[in-house]
């Protein structure tokens, strides 16, 4: 067996007892990496140099007996949109395709402390806007199952290179379902934990009251050692919770009996493929098999949440992206004789079409004349909605829905309408909506031998019931005897 | 409600970006979909609700008004695409 092959949790074990280095497992990521990344495109760059310096270092001191952490020499993939100091942090857009990050995010002082080598950072859709990394601004990544289709996104990158083994985890981020969404396309698992767990200090901002960091990992147990590493207040990000650090592996237990999950009945519905339906119905027998009672229930108002985001997320999104206007940092237009023009064709020249339609969204429904019928009314819904899972959660301690309506999509299939890429957010958005937390768990393949994910749905802060849930069902099926093809890519 | 390509330069200019007529035309098109999409939030009643204004509103968060040194300024001025002694440089502004 390859080291690219084991968990977190496994390499961890062999590392303390001595079995393996770290320059061992990060230079296997690094083959693995000049194996499939020609095809899979997950990386927008690697870190090789740093990387090898710091498993060196890290195996150096272990050997000398020094006290470190037991995460440390452990490699991992990070999203482009994290600021790591002293490299590049693009965001995927030609904007920012030189900024070199001059400070760390508040996840990566984190994982420095564990002393964490980075592989290098992933793609993803222009500012994170997207759900397939085709409007990445530099090329679209693929899908390790099927090179043919899109990973999802926007955090694309990340979950392919934990599918395709080119990562052993890796942080992702969610604003409407960017890492749970992609989690599942690429059969790998996804959380997006509460809003205010972990700080988005040093996350480049796409809507700020929906973005959330969160880690893409092979199994639950890795989930929850990563979730442990990231989670805590900030006094940098004031939208971060304070409450007591909690350690989410004694969450793994598996045991659902008593357990109460609704399976809100919207979302096995219309619009859903069939085969997707049918495997989220397996999962709910397979819980009601393991002591769980499974119950269908109604979120109705749930089906106006893709309107809300859309108006919400793209309004956010304009006001933090007017901060680009080539001065201070970011592409500066060599079409200019005045200050107004570095402004405009700056903007023009260096964000994409996806980027420029939402920000023109985001400008309508905050421009006078429109903000009450859009924006305010939007806010309004989200209560609502809000409400809608309040009332649900007083008599379930999880909601079962499916990830994504679909398995993942052929490259270009829905770069030419932009609606129907916003609807394959459906039943991912409203958990951001909401606040909540979710995760994304692989559980079969479709006929086309791509995987299906389900989305189990916690209450605020309670991301312990969602591992416990998702590690029961981890111990009690075998998706991941089932491997990445890497068929078609050939066109 | 329709609307028309007027609407889309206004909003441009106020964003602060330069459309090419064949973005014009597309994005009239797309805003036009996207917006009738959105509308159905108007199915909602929202009637005596409040606006969620944060995802957190359980308690406010005040910290003391202090300034606290960066500490590398060379490493944020080297982003600058134009900089000279220190500052951000820029067209004349003032005639």
């Amino acid at each position: 067996m390859e080291l690219y092959e084991y968990t977190v949790h496994e390499l961890v074990e062999k590392l303390e007892k001595g079995e393996i280095t770290s320059e061992q497992i990060t230079k296997s990521y690094f083959d693995r990496i000049k194996e499939k990344d020609n095809k899979v495109k997950a990386y927008v760059s690697t870190l090789e140099e740093s990387a090898m310096k710091k498993a060196k270092e890290i195996d150096e001191a272990r050997k000398a007996g020094k006290p470190v952490s037991k995460f440390a020499g452990i490699p991992i993939g990070i999203k482009d949109n994290m600021c790591i100091e002293g490299t590049k942090t693009t965001c995927s857009s030609k904007m920012l395709e030189n900024f070199v990050a001059p400070y760390n995010a508040t996840v990566i002082e984190k994982l420095n402390k564990e002393d964490l080598v980075y592989l290098g950072k992933l793609n993803m859709d222009e500012f994170a806007m997207g759900s397939s990394t085709e409007h990445s601004a530099f090329f679209p990544t693929h899908n390790p199952w099927d090179l043919d289709r899109v990973p999802g996104g926007s955090s694309g990158g990340s979950a392919a290179a934990v599918a395709s083994q080119m990562a052993p985890w890796a942080l992702g981020s969610d604003t409407g379902g960017s890492i749970r969404q992609p989690a599942s396309l690429c059969g790998v698992v996804g959380l997006k934990p509460t809003y205010g767990l972990v700080s988005r200090y040093g996350l480049v901002a796409f809507a700020s009251s929906l973005d959330q960091i969160g880690p893409i990992t092979k199994d639950v147990t890795d989930s929850a050692l990563l979730l442990n590493l990231i989670s805590g207040h900030d006094e940098k990000d004031s939208t971060s919770m304070e409450m007591e650090k909690k350690d989410y592996t004694l969450s793994l237990i598996n045991d659902v009996k008593g357990m109460k999950i609704g399976l809100p009945k919207e979302y096995i519905g219309e619009g859903i493929n069939a085969e997707v339906k049918q495997a989220i119905l397996d999962v709910a027998k397979k819980y009601e098999e393991l002591g769980a009672t499974v119950e269908e229930c109604s979120l109705d108002v749930g089906k106006y949440a893709t309107a809300v985001y859309y108006i919400v997320a793209c309004a956010e999104a304009s006001s933090n992206l007017g901060r680009f206007d080539g001065i201070r940092y970011g592409y500066r237009t060599k079409n200019f004789d005045n200050l107004k023009d570095i402004y405009r064709n700056s903007r023009s020249e260096g964000f994409g079409p996806e980027v420029k339609r939402r920000i023109i969204l985001g400008t309508y429904v905050l421009s006078s004349g429109y903000y009450d019928a859009y924006y305010k009314k939007a806010q309004k819904v989200r209560t609502v909605i809000k409400k809608g899972y309040d009332e649900l959660f007083k008599k379930y301690d999880l909601l079962l829905t499916p990830t994504s309506p679909t398995t993942a999509f052929k490259l270009n299939e829905k770069t030419s309408n932009p609606l129907e890429m916003y609807l394959a957010d459906i039943c991912t958005v409203p958990v951001n909506i909401a606040g909540l937390p979710g995760m994304s768990v692989p559980c079969g393949l479709d006929s086309k031998g791509l995987p299906i994910g389900f989305l189990l749905i916690g209450k605020s802060f309670d991301e312990e019931t969602i591992f416990r849930a998702a590690y029961t069902y981890e111990q009690n099926s075998n998706f991941r005897e089932n491997k990445p093809t890497f068929k078609g890519g050939e066109n | 409600m329709a609307i028309s390509k007027e609407e889309i330069i206004h909003i441009a200019k106020l964003a602060c970006l330069n459309l090419s007529e064949n973005e014009i035309e597309k994005y009239t098109k797309d805003m036009q979909e996207i917006l009738e999409f959105a509308n159905t939030i108007n199915n909602v009643n929202t009637e005596g609700m409040n606006e969620t204004i944060a995802a957190n509103e359980k308690s406010n968060v005040l910290r003391k008004d202090e300034v606290v040194d960066f500490g590398n300024r060379d490493a944020l001025l080297q982003n600058a695409p134009s900089q000279d002694e220190g500052m951000f440089r820029i067209p004349k502004v003032i005639n």
